[in-house]
């Protein structure tokens, strides 16, 4: 292919969409935040409701993430190694919470588990709380972000097969281990992007969680509920600094999986 | 008896893979199972191996009945055709995993992984990781991976048929000579006959899922039990309705007479010069065609040309592989 006199012009406008789209509006937030001084900064994030909202929407990425991440990979090798009637639609169900607004998952879920749905009463009788607490916005960060792991673990499950898996077990390796020592650090890579995936969407999550929290500060708030309540009460410098510690964990999420994907992977290539 | 399979069969949906096949390996040979893609016979190896479920019939190795026993438990070494390496161990680890898992100790292990890198040549590349091989380097790896849990038989798949022919041919003669040293039961299946003549002691020929006839190459290559191991074995033509090898017959000039009176006539429609050997086509006068295959010497002598009439016969009366039964 000839070098084309399009290259330069191609670049000018890639470059020219992602500032328009990305980099001027999140570095506008960043200064506003930092407009007034570092110490009317921390003073806004180090508000009781702000401190809250960091725990709380750590908290449930701290519980929605792993459980997503194992039955993510559950899912992919049920769907990757074994074949049963009814895999496709397992495989397409997956892919729901992609499909549909995430605002129609949280009613859902206040139709299911609310006081007035389906497990109501049960739940009322034993004294749980799911819907307007911190469960329902386990679940509804959950049912947002299930299918991150799956698609990204799926295809390379399927890629790699199932030799290497068939010569451990005739070198004497149990289930267990085949996983452990085989199967896992094959799809280490495809796994580390879909937990990123995963913890991206669960941070940044606003629709689901704002039906099914009742977005009370400093209870069911999390960090984008936040920021919403931020705005609308007018107090934008918490508004500013709550989406800039947002950024910055979105950030950090980033990093480690930039970190984790670089090292050990010397055994991907290919050598001449 | 080393292997002992008693009536296999298997059928994967409406396709009969195997159909109640029986075979006996001795300890310490190396039997080839022989015969063309999808006639069962990877099927056949895999059951041994415990990587597939027999639908019926009993696996049995020295003398254990393992046909329920699952892949790990049955102590046989498995090369794939395309040989499954670890992808992301480096050679000496690939090789130490079967005696890793076991918790063996360290110093066993590596003195166990030295001496199979050795072995199989590979020492110099043990810090390598399998991208980085060549295939022949890989196919050696997954030998010695095989053998590094002293299996009770070695079984391999295809173990050269991913590699070009030059390669082939020296893992061949090395598979040979490493069978000659370690005396390891050795199951292999490949689909190529002079491959498994070269290499086996004993060959099973395998087709649509039966096993068509078991023995040593030469005895079968000259007292075939029917057409199709007649066929697959060997170069093969029919002369008067019966299959000889083309080169039990002889092409004399017409103008000679006729030989003997089992001589058929017949017209010479194409002579092809493939060095050393020359292959005449000759179209007979009954209708039929038949091939010979000469020696450049008695190709050249005769003269032989497009068009020229000649008499086609048998070499020698007594060959065996005009065995009665074959008569088509």
């Amino acid at each position: 292919m000839k070098r084309s006199r399009w290259r330069l012009p191609l670049r000018f406008a890639v470059l020219g969409y992602l500032a328009l789209l990305v980099i001027l509006p999140v570095s506008t937030v960043f200064y506003r935040a930092f407009q007034h001084g570092l110490g009317t900064a921390w003073d806004a994030i180090t508000s009781t409701d702000a401190l809250h909202a960091l725990w709380l929407t750590f908290l449930v990425a701290a519980i929605a993430v792993p459980l997503n991440t194992v039955f993510g990979v559950g899912v992919s090798l049920i769907l990757a190694r074994h074949r049963f009637p009814g895999a496709w639609l397992l495989d397409a169900l997956v892919d729901i919470p992609l499909a549909i607004s995430p605002v129609v998952i949280g009613l859902a879920l206040i139709l299911v588990y609310g006081h007035t749905g389906w497990f109501g009463s049960w739940l009322n009788t034993h004294h749980i709380t799911v819907i307007y607490a911190v469960p329902g916005i386990v679940m509804a960060s959950a049912a947002v972000s299930l299918p991150y792991v799956v698609r990204e673990v799926l295809p390379v499950l399927q890629e790699i097969g199932t030799e290497q898996e068939q010569a451990a077990r005739t070198l004497g390796a149990g289930p267990f281990t085949v996983f452990r020592r085989i199967t896992l650090p094959n799809i280490r890579r495809g796994l580390a992007y879909g937990v990123t995936l995963t913890t991206a969407r669960v941070l940044g999550e606003f629709g689901a969680v704002a039906i099914v929290s009742g977005a009370v500060a400093g209870k069911t708030e999390t960090l984008t509920l936040f920021i919403a309540d931020s705005i609308d009460s007018l107090d934008t410098q918490s508004a500013y600094v709550g989406a800039v510690a947002l950024c910055l964990a979105a950030l950090i999420v980033l990093t480690l999986l930039t970190v984790t994907d670089r090292k050990r992977d010397d055994w991907h290539k290919e050598v001449a | 008896m080393s292997i002992r399979v008693t009536s296999i069969s298997k059928r994967f949906g409406d396709a009969v893979a195997l159909d109640d096949v029986s075979l006996e390996v001795e300890s310490g040979s190396l039997t080839a199972l022989l015969g063309p893609s999808g006639g069962g016979k990877s099927t056949l190896l895999r059951i041994i191996a415990g990587l597939d479920r027999p639908d019926s019939g009993t696996v049995h190795i020295e003398g254990e009945d393992l046909t329920d026993a699952p892949a790990r438990q049955r102590g046989v070494g498995f090369c794939f055709q395309h040989y499954a390496p670890f992808r992301h161990l480096t050679v000496r680890r690939n090789i130490a995993f079967g005696l890793e898992i076991r918790h063996r100790p360290k110093a066993e292990v590596k003195a166990r992984v030295d001496e199979l890198l050795e072995l199989v040549g590979l020492a110099h590349l043990a810090e390598r990781y399998p991208s980085q091989l060549s295939g022949g380097q890989r196919q050696r790896m997954a030998l010695a991976r095989a053998l590094a849990i002293e299996p009770k038989v070695l079984l391999l798949d295809e173990p050269f048929g991913a590699l070009d022919a030059q390669v082939r041919t020296q893992l061949r003669r090395w598979l040979r000579d490493l069978h000659d040293t370690l005396h390891v039961t050795t199951v292999l299946v490949t689909h190529d006959q002079e491959e498994a003549m070269e290499v086996a002691d004993r060959l099973a020929i395998i087709n649509q899922g039966r096993l068509e006839q078991v023995g040593t190459p030469a005895d079968m290559y000259d007292h075939p039990a029917n057409e199709f191991v007649m066929t697959f074995l060997g170069p093969a033509t029919r002369l008067d309705g019966e299959w000889v090898r083309p080169h039990d017959l002889v092409v004399h000039r017409f103008e000679d007479g006729k030989p003997t009176t089992a001589a058929v006539e017949g017209t010479v429609s194409r002579v092809t010069h493939l060095g050393f050997e020359v292959k005449v086509d000759v179209e007979l006068a009954k209708g039929d065609e038949c091939w010979v295959q000469l020696s450049r010497g008695s190709a050249l002598e005769l003269g032989l040309e497009a068009g020229q009439r000649v008499w086609v016969a048998r070499a020698d009366a007594s060959t065996p592989s005009r065995s009665p039964m074959l008569s088509a």
